[in-house]
């Protein structure tokens, strides 16, 4: 949803590989969850927020981005990140007054996006099979 | 109990146990983390070109977000996604392209309810969850985090 500096670091190789194997774990676990468990995939899609959430909190998600690029920044926990990162900032730089207004400063965009191409197609398209 | 069974009940017991199927655990994991880690890949490729072309990283990092939204509502609109999630199950739910598939595909089941309590108001019924509990903890988390810096 948005990938803050670092994920362009000249060597794309280390780059790649970072984001397949980042990427991959998170995603595996979300995968055994849902399998080990009688939870659903949106379950296991809130648990993965809230973690992102919580691990932001403690400043643990944003190294983990600085590292993995697109491997963390892809995933959903990092839904979680952005938002807490927005509201974060906004209350850095309003005081507790910008508790409200900053949850969707940074995952805003991907948001609105999902949200008008869903109106599109969904209009558009038919469901198959 | 177990010692009074005939030979054709042992017999049968060993040919049913042959049969009940292993629980795919290990196989939905790799299947998971190589669906995943590509589309992880894949997003750091455009994540890579916009900067090539001079963009700054947070504006590169967004223009990907929507990027991957834009190829994740665009393949489940054409039916693609739903066959790469039987294979990669949370490797393709996981990452925000699923979350566009969330999106779209329930916009298009639904139409048919109409598009004001039909589409519009279905189409976020698992990004709807994923929304709610993500503002709620951010805004916990954002706090906590605001707190334990100062």
């Amino acid at each position: 949803m948005y990938l803050p500096c670092c994920c362009y670091r000249g060597d794309l190789k280390i780059d790649y590989l970072l984001a397949f194997v980042v990427g991959g774990i998170i995603v595996t676990i979300g995968q055994l969850i849902f399998d080990l468990t009688k939870l659903t995939m949106g379950h296991v899609m809130v648990i993965l927020v809230v973690t992102g959430s919580a691990l932001t909190a403690v400043g643990l998600y944003e190294p983990l981005v600085e590292l993995a690029g697109a491997g963390a920044a892809i995933p959903v926990s990092n839904f979680g990140y952005v938002l807490t990162q927005g509201v974060y900032e906004s209350l850095l730089s309003k005081g507790i007054g910008g508790v409200w207004s900053g949850v969707f400063n940074l995952a805003g965009g991907a948001i609105a996006a999902a949200i008008f191409f869903g109106f599109i197609f969904g209009i558009i398209c038919r469901p198959k099979g | 109990m177990m010692a009074q069974r005939t030979k054709a009940q042992q017999n049968y017991q060993r040919i049913a146990q042959k049969h009940i199927p292993k629980p795919p655990i290990f196989r939905n994991s790799c299947n998971a983390f190589l669906v995943g880690g590509l589309i992880c890949v894949i997003a750091q490729a455009i994540n890579n070109l916009f900067l090539s072309r001079g963009l700054s990283p947070s504006e590169a990092g967004a223009f990907t977000a929507i990027t991957m939204v834009f190829l994740g509502a665009l393949l489940t609109a054409l039916g693609l996604y739903d066959k790469l999630a039987k294979i990669g199950g949370a490797g393709s739910a996981v990452p925000i392209t699923g979350f566009a598939n969330t999106i779209v595909s329930a916009a298009m089941d639904f139409r048919s309810e109409g598009y004001v309590l039909g589409m519009a108001a279905q189409m976020y019924k698992i990004a709807g969850p994923v929304i709610t509990y993500g503002v709620v903890s951010a805004i916990i988390a954002g706090v906590v985090k605001w707190i334990l810096v100062h």
